[in-house]
């Protein structure tokens, strides 16, 4: 448990002594509690739900049942389901590529969600143990962060946010779809509210948590400026995006289940499995 | 009267050793207390550093079964019963003796931020004015007792030891109690880019665990910073439609 110090002339701040530490090899630790619990959680949650995930986006199925569209494939560009904005398969697809519609917009939410500065801190430690918890010691020696190619490119975090404006209105607008039932026998459209629409709704709702919480978007609608009296409608902004970002990483998780689980819901009833009860 | 047993690191920079000490505990005690009772009791030449025993001073810093605290404000009663307790001098920092480190290299890195830099004066006695919410902001980066915990369990410093490269979540706080103080006109983001190394922090939020100010490190210093860092230097739209910055 030596710990030592060697003198060191090249430096200028840390001028008097080098330190050497004696916790070098990966894992070690003075702590005794559970430390590895909450990264192990995050790598298995995190782990799972990206496998699914592609596992989903690569199905090109089941992604439709009555009036709901899986989240995972909304927008609907191109497909074959009545959400499909601009019809079927386009020709331009290369054909060693297997066609599904959410590979052409699952890119956004999934960079969304990559940059995000909370994904980023715990991702870092879960996946790359950087380190794999707090005073607990890392694989690598060398050390770059967020300092030089390729973390850097994180800073562009805001791009995402932009466009994650547009999906949370376009899942806005499958809600609303969700809302009109069609009578297998007259063909005529109908209001209702199914079990799947109450899905789709908690997805719209935690999403629109998660964004609007984002970090960049705090600075974007108040943390710019160092005052903000006089500005009525930028400090209510910063105050309701502030208000959300506390509880961000709470945001983050629960929005991330649940997007999975409305695909497995919309799945499952697509397949037949589950039946999607009416409540009007 | 219950005991307790401390395992505590003696020595200085040449090596150091673990030695058991057991001593009588009462209700209420926290570490400092514990310590301070050792030392009188049984280790006269125990090494400690310490000034207010009210978590105000930040001199008392320390490692507490691997965990950077403060000493004075660490209960008995909040550690794992019945089991030896850690004691360790912070890590990150030169070792002087026991559990005293030196930590003067932060009043060095301190001293390269520039200073505070206000604007003219609104009146004209030389007085200026400001809203309270405006002020409300950086008061929260002004309960800082700088006793250095977020320096000691930031592993870009404790790991990595750039000490060169990167000033740390402490004064990360201080740049931004400074950059966001609404009477403020300096710009620090190139420096917060360059000599300061803000993006060696990868926003793993280990500084804010461990502050005993509750200070929001993370969230509310070092990603806002980050943020403004970004207006200047990676926001190419940004730069596209002008140099508006948004400040003031
Ligand atoms: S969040 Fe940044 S400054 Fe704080 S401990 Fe982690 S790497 Fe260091
Ligand atoms: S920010 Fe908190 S942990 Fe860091 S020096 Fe100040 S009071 Fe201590
Ligand atoms: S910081 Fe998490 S979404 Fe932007
Ligand atoms: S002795 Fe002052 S903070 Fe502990």
């Amino acid at each position: 448990m030596a710990q030592g110090f060697q003198a060191d002339s090249q430096s200028n701040l840390m001028a008097e002594t080098n330190y050497v530490g004696p916790f070098s090899r990966f894992g070690s630790t003075s702590r005794k509690d559970a430390w590895w619990v909450q990264p192990l959680l995050v790598f298995l949650v995190l782990s799972s739900f990206v496998v699914y995930a592609t596992w989903a986006a690569f199905q090109g199925k089941h992604y439709f049942y009555g009036p709901y569209l899986s989240p995972l494939y909304s927008p609907e560009l191109f497909g074959d389901s009545p959400h499909s904005w601009f019809g079927p398969r386009p020709d331009w697809w290369p054909q060693f590529i297997p066609w599904s519609p959410a590979l052409l917009i699952l890119w956004a939410p999934g960079l969304f969600r990559l940059t995000c500065y909370y994904y980023r801190g715990t991702y870092y430690k879960a996946f790359w143990a950087d380190p794999p918890s707090c005073t607990v010691s890392e694989p690598r020696k060398t050390y770059r962060g967020e300092h030089s190619f390729p973390l850097i490119l994180q800073n562009i975090h805001r791009y995402f946010l932009y466009i994650a404006f547009f999906f949370l209105i376009f899942l806005s607008y499958d809600v609303w779809r969700a809302l009109w039932f069609t009578d297998p026998v007259s063909g005529e459209k109908t209001f209702g509210i199914g079990i799947g629409t109450l899905v789709l709704v908690i997805n719209v709702v935690l999403l629109g948590g998660y964004t609007l919480g984002c970090h960049s978007l705090r600075h974007l609608v108040g943390g710019i400026r160092d005052r903000l009296s006089g500005a009525p409608v930028r400090r209510t902004a910063y105050r309701c995006v502030s208000c959300l970002n506390r509880r961000h990483m709470m945001w983050a998780w629960m929005s991330l289940l649940w997007v999975a689980f409305s695909d497995v819901y919309v799945r499952l009833c697509s397949m037949g499995v589950w039946t999607d009860w009416k409540i009007i | 009267m219950p005991s307790a047993t401390f395992q505590v690191q003696r020595g200085g920079a040449g090596g150091g050793r673990l030695e058991t000490y057991t001593t009588e505990v009462a209700e209420g005690m926290v570490v400092l207390d514990a310590v301070l009772q050792i030392q009188a009791e049984q280790a006269p030449d125990l090494a400690v550093r310490w000034n207010c025993k009210a978590g105000r001073c930040g001199s008392c810093s320390a490692e507490i079964n691997g965990m950077p605290k403060l000493m004075c404000m660490t209960r008995l009663s909040d550690l794992p019963p019945g089991k030896p307790i850690l004691l360790q001098p912070m890590k990150a920092f030169p070792l002087i003796k026991d559990l005293v480190t030196d930590v003067s290299w932060n009043f060095r890195v301190k001293k390269m931020i520039k200073k505070f830099k206000p604007r003219p004066p609104d009146a004209a006695d030389g007085t200026w004015r400001m809203a309270q919410e405006d002020v409300d902001r950086v008061q929260e980066f002004r309960k800082c007792i700088e006793c250095f915990l977020c320096q000691d369990v930031c592993h870009v410093l404790r790991e990595h030891h750039l000490f060169e490269e990167f000033i740390g979540p402490r004064f990360f706080v201080h740049v931004a109690s400074l950059e966001m103080h609404p009477l403020d006109v300096e710009d620090r983001r190139e420096e917060l880019k360059k000599a300061d190394g803000i993006g060696y922090c990868n926003i793993t939020k280990c500084c804010t665990q461990v502050c005993p100010e509750d200070i929001h490190i993370t969230d509310n210093a070092i990603i806002p910073l980050k943020e403004r860092v970004v207006d200047k230097f990676y926001d190419p739209l940004k730069r596209l439609f002008g140099r508006w910055r948004g400040k003031k």
